[in-house]
């Protein structure tokens, strides 16, 4: 008993500080997938530790037989023990009608929100990064980003997934189960957070080389303050001063190929948008943090961390590298 | 008691007598393999070929195993960098494939290749040439499989090779070809292996052997070796479809074109699922036979659990979908295959109540075999109770893809293949080679193995619920995963010890073991009726058999006018090679059956078949033809009809055949 | 002692006898493995059938045309006709029924291959235009394999009937063989249906 409370107990800590962990949920989608995820598991819990307790149980029930080889020893009779089998199946029959119940009243609950999303987001899995466009009737108030999903908190949002070039798998484990991105149809389902806050997620579904670093981040924030970012999404980050100009410049020339950045001649769209690069917590899609000297390294040598990643090494000096940094930190 | 032989037309009434010396001396002569070099190359003996499989299988998991202590090394810790990606993403493809095909379904052929024939009462397997094809086939394959990975171009995209990650756009090299047509040509291995089972079974039993008489292991197999009939072409057809994608400009999977990607993952399930069942099936099989000589009764539940083992496969054909659950697919699927794929936990749990009243109503006989079998109870209970939590869709959404299945997954295949294959093996060994494995030597390899695996695989539950994917290369720091992969690695480590302990009880007990004699566990099946290792023939006349359990019968059988199995006279069949035919259901006999001696036509025809492989995989057509036409020619002179196997019309002098 | 479970009172036929013949048995199991690869083919089929298009229609060019298929599936139930005459013949110890049915088996084979080229070499698209192109000539081309595979086996056994091989009693290579005709033949009929008439049944985009 006290051994079996430790347990869970050092599962739930341990449980708080991995941030892919799913035993606990912020959603309307989560909750209901906690409750059934923890009665399976309570479940096979006590499967293991009844079948367990009865081997060993059978194991002592008569006494050993000592074996001498190849002497003809007692046989005890074909007889008896049938029991066991129909009880047993019928306990299990009865545990496993109760999963199947309870599983088909879960997906029917979560299968779509409860009221209207708030908002729709198309997600397109790319070798090794997410690309972010929201949508909205109106043509001018859709924008592109990257690997930072902003979303208003106790509101459905809808999402469409898209795999771009093979098949990636969406998960933010606290908010919802995994659902793939897949070339040739776009799966939609949906999320929900219903407490304000920055929950991570991973692509789940083996993409090539740069799959373990393919993470995301999901922030969820009070409606007044996500309608504000999307606002802000939507301009052009302001014109750079100084030093920054040539950085401006040099990113053009090198970097714009496959980035974009508001307004600039940056249109690139093999890479991540970086307009307002400044305003996310993580680079490398959600693996890195993003601070000055994690940013600076990153853009001189991203195939020592991401190695494989469709990011090259520039070729560029010290000073450009320099400037280009300057730029970047501009972007907010 | 003994009669002869009369002759009328194409019929013979066989001569019935006792076992002795010129008996056996004629037999002998008839049936064993040349010695040297080409006699090894050609044997078709079953129990030549089992061991075969068996060694092959053994090194293949070796090698998996080691593969997987690489990798093991790099993910100990957060952030490290013994291996760069490529290499990993290689390694833990390599593993998976070798574990799933190299390893868990040879060794269980291997097993049943040997035993079989000797469990039935019967001289040989039905199609002893397709026996050896199938061996011969499974090496090439296997080989082949391997050497793109030599030079460093090994298949790279997990096991179970998603497109488009497969297809040309995304992998260029030769590593998914090398894996496409490797797999292809050991699905003809596969196959011809499960026809030759299902033949045997249906025609090759004892007389009086009807199909409730039958150990497990026979159904075991038999179930397996039926369903990879109807489940393997759907898998070589999806890597030939690939290779074409690849190759030749197809478009079945290429969605620009109108492919689906999912078809892949359809036709891949399709096989993959029932392909675990058949892995696992005749494993559980051996344990159902095994346990009870160990508990000194017969197995509780016989016919429940023969009909258990033929249910999970039949059900195991309907639930390949939830390997697909966050694919996208519409809410009615997801309700009906999660259903079924929790349903099918039911037959296995009739096994394990079966297995624990067998020990409960019975007495303990502590033998290593008996360790393995009972702890393999509880680790079949881990990885069933894990399968049980991802059937349910809502929670697999979250389960899927995670360090969770690959918890369940070696739950299964190292819980219910391993440790009953290694619990065969210290169970037959005595039989195969006539000798004993060590037995204290045989704790430690117990203990270390027992304790090792659940050291390492239990963790990765725990991984799994704290969000770790499966096939990355690296993590990061503060994600809760270091310490539980440290001690995953550390279990893996103290399980190979454990392993590599049993390779050296079999070494060690090849040399010095104690002699066996023929029964030395006081067994009740046939193959203990036999000397140790049994002679070429098997029996020296043909058993014929009353019970379940023909060598418990003068201790479980209280009516002494009852009928009982007969292991000391029969019919001699000793024109040539022979076999006696049966019907299917009673085991009646209702012919004798003329069996090829020893060719080297099944290994010609393997490497022929290679050759194709080869050619296809360098693109060069020259090469193929040539493959074609030595194919061709081996198959002809295989097929030529032969006075001497009774196919022509000819009446020979060696009995009418 | 103990009563015997069996008494041998009769005798027992020897060799390769009709269906008691492992040869037999291992036929009909391949014919089980061969029946699922098309299964899945044909499943193939009618998954991608019902994928969304692009610009295009599936079947390519409109369902195809029946003038070639129609009397070539015809030559082929006429092979399997011929091959069953040839058992018939054999079972009744005639010599010549069975080399001429066996002959014209494997000739109606070869006939029905050299039309089926013939449509190949019609068709207005090649191999790597879309998924039905890709589908025509792999699932068609398949089941060409099979029968050509069979067309060799009759040839064979045309020959070895020839040389007086089989007889009333001991024919088993020749029910073998032609087990395996009658199932390529039944096939056809399959994939005919799911290529030619499913389009014509609403099956098309």
């Amino acid at each position: 008993m006290r051994a079996t409370t430790l347990i869970l107990v050092g599962l739930r800590s341990a449980a708080q500080a991995a941030p892919l962990q799913y035993l606990s949920g912020a959603g309307e989608k989560a909750a209901p997938v906690v409750s059934l995820t923890w009665g399976v598991m309570a479940i096979s819990i006590a499967v293991m530790v009844i079948i367990g307790a009865l081997l060993v149980a059978a194991i002592r029930h008569r006494p050993p037989l000592t074996w001498v080889k190849g002497e003809k020893a007692e046989v005890l009779p074909d007889k008896g023990g049938l029991n066991w089998l129909w009880i047993g199946a019928g306990l299990s029959t009865l545990a496993l009608l109760f999963t199947v119940v309870w599983t088909v009243r879960v997906l029917a609950d979560i299968e779509g929100p409860t009221h209207k999303p708030a908002v729709t987001i198309e997600i397109t899995g790319r070798q090794w990064w997410w690309q972010v466009r929201y949508l909205s009737g109106n043509a001018s108030q859709q924008f592109l980003t990257a690997n930072e999903i902003h979303i208003p908190v106790g509101q459905p949002v809808r999402l469409k997934l898209i795999g771009g070039d093979v098949i990636h798998s969406f998960w933010v484990p606290q908010l919802a189960g995994k659902m793939d991105a897949i070339p040739g149809q776009t799966n939609e389902t949906w999320i929900e957070a219903s407490v304000p806050g920055t929950y991570k997620g991973q692509c789940t579904e083996y993409c090539g080389v740069q799959h373990a670093r393919m993470a995301l981040l999901v922030v969820a924030q009070a409606p007044s303050e996500f309608q504000a970012w999307w606002s802000h999404q939507l301009t052009s980050p302001s014109a750079p001063q100084g030093s920054a100009m040539s950085g401006q410049q040099d990113f053009q020339m090198h970097c714009g190929n496959c980035h974009t950045v508001r307004g600039t001649e940056a249109e690139g769209t093999a890479g991540p948008d970086l307009s307002h690069l400044m305003l996310r917590t993580t680079i490398a899609s959600g693996t890195l943090p993003n601070d000055g000297p994690t940013l600076a390294h990153w853009i001189s040598d991203p195939q020592s961390y991401k190695p494989g990643s469709l990011m090259p090494a520039p070729m560029l000096s010290g000073p450009e590298l320099a400037d280009i940094h300057a730029y970047l930190k501009t972007l907010d | 008691m003994s009669t002869p032989d009369t002759f009328s037309g194409y019929e013979r009434r066989p001569s019935v007598s006792a076992k002795g010396p010129a008996l056996t001396d004629d037999l002998r002569a008839i049936w064993e393999t040349e010695r040297g070099l080409v006699g090894w190359l050609a044997t078709v003996d079953h129990k030549q070929i089992g061991i075969r499989y068996i060694i092959t299988a053994f090194a293949f998991l070796m090698a998996g195993g080691i593969e997987a202590l690489v990798f093991r090394l790099q993910l100990s810790w957060s952030n490290l960098k013994f291996l760069n990606p490529e290499q990993f993403d290689q390694l833990f493809t390599m593993h998976g494939m070798t574990m799933i095909f190299l390893y868990a379904s040879p060794v269980l052929s291997g097993f049943s290749n040997y035993l079989w024939p000797l469990l039935l009462g019967a001289r040989d397997m039905a199609l002893p040439r397709l026996n050896a094809l199938s061996y011969w086939i499974y090496l090439c394959a296997g080989i082949f499989l391997y050497a793109s990975f030599a030079i460093g171009f090994g298949p790279n995209v997990g096991w179970f090779n998603y497109v488009p990650l497969a297809a040309r756009a995304y992998n260029n090299g030769p590593n998914i070809d090398m894996y496409a047509l490797g797999m292809i040509l050991l699905g003809i291995s596969t196959t011809v292996g499960a026809i030759n089972f299902v033949v045997t079974f249906l025609r090759l039993r004892a007389p009086g052997m009807s199909i409730n008489r039958v150990p497990i292991l026979i159904w075991g197999t038999l179930t397996a070796s039926a369903a990879n009939i109807f489940a393997i072409p759907a898998v070589s057809l999806a890597f030939l479809l690939l290779w074409m994608d690849r190759n030749t400009g197809t478009h079945f999977f290429d969605t620009t074109a109108g492919g689906s990607a999912l078809l892949w993952q359809h036709l891949f399930w399709m096989f993959g699922h029932p392909w675990v069942y058949a892995i696992v099936l005749p494993a559980m099989g051996m344990v159902s036979d095994g346990l009870p000589v160990f508990c000194r009764r017969p197995l509780v539940g016989y016919s429940v659990v023969a009909l258990a083992t033929v249910a999970t496969m039949v059900l195991g054909f309907g639930v390949w979908v939830h390997h697909m659950f966050a694919t996208g697919l519409p809410g009615v699927s997801l309700s009906f295959f999660s259903a079924a794929s929790i349903i099918i936990t039911l037959p296995s749990a009739v096994g394990v109540f079966a297995w624990l009243a067998t020990i409960w109503t019975g007495r303990p006989v502590f033998t290593t075999p008996f360790l393995f079998f009972a702890s393999f109870i509880i680790l079949f209970t881990v990885g069933g109770v894990s399968g049980y939590m991802t059937g349910s869709v809502p929670v697999d959404w979250q389960l899927t893809d995670t360090y969770f299945v690959v918890a369940h997954l070696h739950y299964v295949l190292i819980g219910i293949n391993v440790f009953p294959v290694v619990g065969a093996t210290y169970f037959w060994f005595p039989k195969f080679t006539g000798k004993m494995m060590d037995e204290r030597l045989g704790r430690w390899n117990f203990w270390t193995m027992f304790v090792g695996f659940n050291l390492g695989f239990f963790p990765m539950h725990i991984s799994g619920l704290l969000g770790m994917p499966r096939r990355i290369y690296t993590y990061s720091e503060g994600m809760g995963w270091d310490w539980v992969n440290l001690i995953t690695t550390l279990g893996s480590f103290a399980f190979a010890i454990g392993v590599l302990l049993f390779f050296w009880n079999v070494l060690k007990s090849l040399r010095h073991g104690v002699s066996a004699g023929d029964n030395p566990w006081d067994a009740p099946t046939l193959e203990w009726a036999t000397t140790s290792p049994p002679p070429p023939y098997n029996f020296a006349v043909i058993p014929t058999v009353a019970s379940r359990h023909p060598l418990w019968e003068d201790r479980l059988e209280r009516n002494p006018g009852a009928i009982r199995s007969e292991t000391g006279v029969g019919m001699r069949l000793t024109y040539g090679r022979e076999a006696l035919g049966t019907t299917p259901l009673d085991a009646t006999p209702n012919v004798i059956l003329k069996m090829p001696g020893d060719t080297l036509v099944p290994l010609g025809l393997a490497l022929a078949m290679t050759v194709i492989a080869a050619g296809l995989a360098l693109t060069n057509w020259w090469i193929v033809v040539v493959g074609v036409v030595f194919t061709t020619a081996s198959i002809l002179a295989w097929l030529w009809p032969e006075a001497q196997l009774g196919e022509t019309a000819e009446l020979s002098e060696a009995g009418h055949g | 002692m103990a009563k015997p479970v069996i008494r041998l009172k009769s005798s027992l036929p020897v060799g390769a006898m009709d269906t008691r013949a492992s040869g037999w048995w291992a036929m009909i199991f391949t014919v089980f493995t061969e029946a699922s690869l098309f299964a899945y083919l044909l499943f193939s089929y009618y998954y991608l059938a019902v994928q969304p298009h692009l610009p295009g229609t599936f079947p390519e060019g409109g369902p195809p045309d029946l003038t070639l298929a129609l009397p070539n599936t015809v030559i082929l139930l006429l092979s399997s006709v011929a091959v069953g005459w040839a058992q018939f013949g054999i079972e009744h110890d005639s010599k010549w029924r069975l080399v001429l049915g066996l002959g014209i088996g494997a000739i109606l084979g070869l006939v029905f291959l050299a039309v089926q080229y013939f449509e190949w070499a019609e068709r207005p698209f090649g191999l790597s235009s879309t998924s039905y192109s890709s589908l025509y000539f792999v699932i068609t081309g398949f089941h060409m394999a099979h029968v050509m595979v069979g067309v060799a086996m009759l040839s064979a056994l045309t020959w070895w009937s020839h040389k007086g091989y089989f007889n009333s009693r001991r024919f088993a290579h020749i029910h073998i063989g032609a087990l395996y005709w009658h199932f390529v033949d039944v096939v056809w009929l399959a994939v005919f249906f799911t290529f030619y008439v499913t389009p014509l049944l609403g099956l098309a985009s």
